[in-house]
């Protein structure tokens, strides 16, 4: 079995990044796509695998598509010194799905921890992450919640181009 | 959803078989055919609710991303959003309720290329833009809770596919 040439595996990582075509053998599609072995690909995407280059493989879902229309984006000004112990603990909440840190950009941006909350609707949406903030003892520091109204683009990351990618 | 849909969507949002022949190896572990495992993810596609199936990179090993927001005026907002949605380096562009009202992720190989977007983005709409990269992950995105999302309810009752009654919008909210 001869390896991917660099030039195929950065054409196999743009190619992942658009899914996994849907019949019996995926690989040998992208395998001809590429010019390649079937086996060498799913030796390539293995070795990806192994190394840590992805979050995650499977299905990845459209939570508009899935009938959850709320989106909302739950941004709060925490003190420097605590954002790292509330981060972990919000982050452990379910119903939170990303938690992160992000740098705070005076004066137009005060808010320094970001939460992304799913759900069928706006109000039920409001109402728990409400409830979750006094439960937690936050409902006093500086936050917003931003909904989402309008879907202009949506599709997974693109790193095709990266260094990392195309040596591994 | 099915229930074929629910349980692919159950076991294979976190991992799946990288085999010759996954959808065979899925199939089997749900106990179902391949044929009906790819009928079942063409229809979930087709209705709205997959995006994709496959690898999800991960950021921090694969290149370099930031979270952007622009305050853009009403009038412009179509103009800039579709301008936005045309970079390559974009990806989930959501009008949201603030005066930022348009965010979206950038993408790229390294932080070199995202200042550049930027810049070219800033020039393009003249609007300044708030470079918001991740200091830190407290929870990352490893796909949406099925198994009851305590804020929604639980995607798998009823048939919240899109085009059904139960999927209707919420209030507010544009298609």
């Amino acid at each position: 079995m001869s390896l991917l040439t660099q030039q195929q595996r950065l054409q196999l990582c743009r190619l992942l990044e658009e899914g996994l075509p849907l019949a019996p053998r995926p690989y040998l599609l992208l395998a001809q796509q590429l010019g390649a072995e079937e086996q060498a690909v799913l030796a390539q995407v293995q070795s990806w695998q192994e190394e840590g280059l992805f979050r995650r493989v499977g299905l990845v879902l459209r939570h508009r598509g899935l009938g959850f229309a709320a989106n909302a984006m739950l941004v709060l000004d925490v003190p420097d010194a605590l954002v790292d112990e509330l981060g972990e603990r919000l982050g452990k909440v379910d119903g939170i799905n990303l938690c992160y840190r992000r740098p705070r950009r005076l004066p137009q941006w005060p808010y320094n921890l970001f939460c992304m909350i799913h759900g069928r609707q706006r109000e039920q949406v409001s109402a728990w992450i409400e409830a979750l903030l006094r439960r937690e003892g936050l409902a006093q520091l500086p936050h917003r919640l931003l909904f989402s109204t309008r879907a202009f683009k949506q599709c997974g990351g693109r790193y095709a181009a990266a260094p990392e990618v195309a040596h591994g | 959803m099915d229930a074929i849909q629910q349980a692919l969507c159950q076991h294979f949002q976190h991992g799946m078989p990288l085999c010759a022949e996954p959808y065979r190896a899925m199939a089997e572990t749900i106990g179902s055919s391949e044929a009906q495992v790819l009928d079942a993810l063409q229809r979930l596609q087709r209705d709205g609710g997959l995006s994709r199936i496959g690898p999800v990179f991960e950021h921090s090993r694969a290149g370099a991303s930031t979270l952007v927001a622009l305050a853009v005026p009403e009038a412009l907002l179509e103009r800039v959003a579709e301008r936005i949605s045309q970079y390559p380096e974009v990806n989930h562009n959501y009008l949201r309720e603030h005066a930022y009202n348009l965010w979206f992720v950038l993408t790229g190989p390294d932080r070199a290329r995202i200042d550049q977007v930027l810049d070219e983005i800033a020039a393009d709409t003249g609007l300044q833009p708030l470079d918001l990269p991740m200091q830190r992950a407290y929870r990352i995105d490893l796909g949406f809770p099925l198994a009851g999302n305590p804020v929604g309810g639980n995607p798998l009752a009823g048939n919240p596919v899109a085009g059904h009654p139960q999927s209707k919008a919420a209030p507010g909210d544009t298609p």
